[in-house]
């Protein structure tokens, strides 16, 4: 395993917030939802991120937070990356018609705008617990991957050994499954990332709408009451800067994860360290 | 050795649509004709070699043999008869690639690669007989200490190592006819022998039908019984291999053994002459294939194909000037 420095920092983050959300809410005592009459206080030994408008703690809110938008993330790419693979393996595997029908279906979920989609989709959603949200947040995020792996798989369903599973008599199933799919994890695993991020944005972007339900804690649902009481403008900053950041962090955490992946899927994408060296000739 | 004929082709034709460019292109591409109207029997215990230079057609043939593709036109016997069950059609025929370094998969070890078959086509059922079994196919094909090999992933092991793998796997199945498709041209020179005669002695041991298909036809003269030889994906010539080789019959494999190295001969000059480029299989020259090239061509032979002639009962070759009515007229 080569020491990517890339894949080591955004370890680093991805565990830090993986910890958060897992033990967090153990180590920060207090509910997050507890109103106290101590409102929009800054940061104190009591209260280490401060308070809300209406006294909530911000550090437990952030801690909480972490499980909703992490949870909603994962669950959405586990399930958007099932689909692409689904989607993307059998069409580029099976060709033909089977293909073209799985092709069409992707390009309209590609050009749909996500966002919007995601909107309407939640407005009719009969509850906007976690799971629906996370349900919806899928539907409109698995075509890039399966697009993706579409083209992959047509590469490889070339490929001798591939060939050579079908002539020792291998079922279509398996060869999908279980020669084309485990040459395909890097591509997977960079996909799954990106849909987990992509996920966590849509999270959040739906919470500051006020699309998702406000009675959940999570990161999206902190920048929306910040936002609705005027939180910029009063300058409680510790309520709305610790969400954000974290967003933000998250976000450079899978980004590195992926692209330290790439490099070693593909090296030519390697980052180059500038090596001093004589440039003979230069300066003429 | 019985002279059973355990596989066999009959006219088999194999077209490629060329797709790029077609669905939003003016008309259809016109096809890659890869193989054209081949005929051959492959008998139990007989090693038949089919030589030709590279892009004639030969992969071609071996992967409609394997049933990797199927025919455009043409029939496929496996013991006088056609087979319409794909997996047991697979037990009995089976193939080997040309290159090791793509044909096992980056991602199973070896003990995988061979125990599917062994699984597939029900030789063994329990763990302990799989096991037990892929340890006698790695004993074959002399990949010991067993034991070490069965853990290893393809890219632990050397291009001779990784090919009798692929060996093993398709021995696994237990077939009666063995498609070879150039099982040694990308392995060090130094160790093709020891793979051919590892081929050999399995094709002798099991009474195996063998296709050994090369570009070498010094090397198909040293290990076949008979030679086919492929021009532009068309038979010209075939026959035991003595017989071609020393007496070739068609303009083509006097060029094939004149170009070769000829371990007899101390002169070491290389023919010089111009041989030519092979045709396009996308529109082939018109009459005989190989008549742009041919340095004894009649005038009919730009107009007409040549069917095949009987030189002796079993050497056969399409060429005019064998033709008893060319000769005549
Ligand atoms: N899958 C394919 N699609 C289109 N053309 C092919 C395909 N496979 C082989 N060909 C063409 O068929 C011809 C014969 O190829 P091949 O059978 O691989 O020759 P050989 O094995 O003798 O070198 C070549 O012109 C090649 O480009
Ligand atoms: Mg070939």
């Amino acid at each position: 395993m080569p020491r990517s420095p890339k894949i080591i920092a955004g370890g680093v983050i991805l565990v830090f917030f993986i910890l958060l959300a897992l033990v967090g809410p153990v180590l920060v005592d207090g509910d997050p939802t507890k109103t106290t009459d101590v409102g929009l206080a800054g940061p104190s030994a009591a209260h280490w991120l401060g308070t809300t408008q209406s006294g909530q703690d911000v550090l437990a809110q952030v801690v909480y937070g972490a499980r909703v938008s992490l949870g909603v993330g994962l669950l959405s790419a586990l399930i958007a990356t099932v689909l692409s693979i689904v989607v993307g393996l059998i069409g580029g595997y099976a060709g033909g018609v089977v293909d073209e029908v799985l092709s069409l279906l992707t390009n309209i979920f590609l050009v749909l705008p996500a966002l919007p989609l995601v909107i309407v989709l939640a407005g009719y959603l009969p509850s906007r617990g976690v799971t629906s949200v996370a349900a919806v947040i899928a539907v409109t995020g698995w075509a890039w991957g399966a697009r993706v792996l579409r083209a992959q798989t047509l590469t490889l369903r070339g490929r001798d050994y591939v060939q050579a599973a079908k002539a020792s008599g291998e079922r279509a199933w398996r060869i999908i499954f279980a020669e084309i799919l485990p040459v395909e994890f890097p591509v997977i695993a960079t996909s799954f990332l990106a849909t987990v991020l992509a996920a966590i944005l849509a999270e959040a972007g739906l919470s500051f709408l006020g699309l998702a339900n406000l009675s959940t804690v999570s990161w999206g649902t902190m920048l929306y009451f910040a936002q609705n009481n005027q939180a910029l403008l009063v300058g409680a900053w510790w309520w709305f800067i610790p969400p954000g950041l974290c967003i933000a962090l998250i976000g450079a955490g899978l980004g590195l994860l992926n692209f330290g992946i790439d490099e070693i899927a593909n090296p030519r994408l390697r980052t180059v360290l500038p090596k001093r060296r004589k440039r003979f000739g230069a300066g003429r | 050795m019985t002279d059973e004929v355990v596989l066999a082709a009959e006219n088999v034709t194999k077209h490629f649509a060329a797709s790029r460019g077609r669905r939003f292109g003016l008309g259809k591409r016109p096809p890659v004709r890869a193989v054209e109207d081949v005929s051959l029997n492959l008998t139990a215990g007989r090693i038949t070699a089919m030589v030709g230079e590279s892009g004639c057609g030969k992969s071609t043939v071996a992967r409609m043999l394997a049933r990797i593709y199927p025919p455009t036109k043409g029939r496929i016997l496996l013991r006088g008869k056609e087979v319409t069950d794909s997996r047991a059609y697979r037990r009995n025929v089976q193939m080997v690639f040309q290159d090791p370094f793509a044909s096992l998969n980056p991602f199973h070890k070896v003990h995988y690669h061979l125990a599917r078959p062994l699984k597939l086509h029900g030789h063994a059922r329990t763990k302990a007989e799989v096991d037990e079994q892929v340890a006698a196919l790695l004993e074959r094909v002399s990949l010991t200490p067993v034991e070490q090999f069965m853990h290893k992933l393809p890219h632990e092991l050397s291009g001779g190592q990784r090919q009798r793998v692929a060996i093993a796997r398709a021995l696994a199945a237990q077939p009666v006819a063995l498609i070879a498709d150039e099982p040694v041209s990308m392995l060090d020179v130094s160790i093709r022998l020891g793979v051919l005669r590892l081929l050999e002695k399995l094709a002798r041991e099991e009474n195996l039908a063998l296709l050994y298909i090369t570009h070498d036809i010094a090397s198909a003269r040293y290990f076949a019984d008979d030679i086919l030889v492929m021009y532009a994906g068309q038979l010209i010539e075939q026959g035991p291999s003595q017989r071609v080789t020393d007496d070739p019959a068609h303009p083509y494999t006097k060029l094939l053994l004149s170009a070769a190295p000829d371990p007899d001969q101390v002169d070491d000059e290389e023919d010089t002459t111009d041989h030519g480029e092979p045709p396009s299989l996308i529109s082939p020259p018109s009459g005989c294939r190989f008549h742009p090239r041919c340095p004894v061509a009649l005038p009919t032979c730009s107009t007409t194909a040549p069917l095949f002639t009987a030189l002796a009962d079993d050497h056969h070759t399409a060429c005019h000037l064998y033709d008893p009515a060319t000769v005549a007229g």
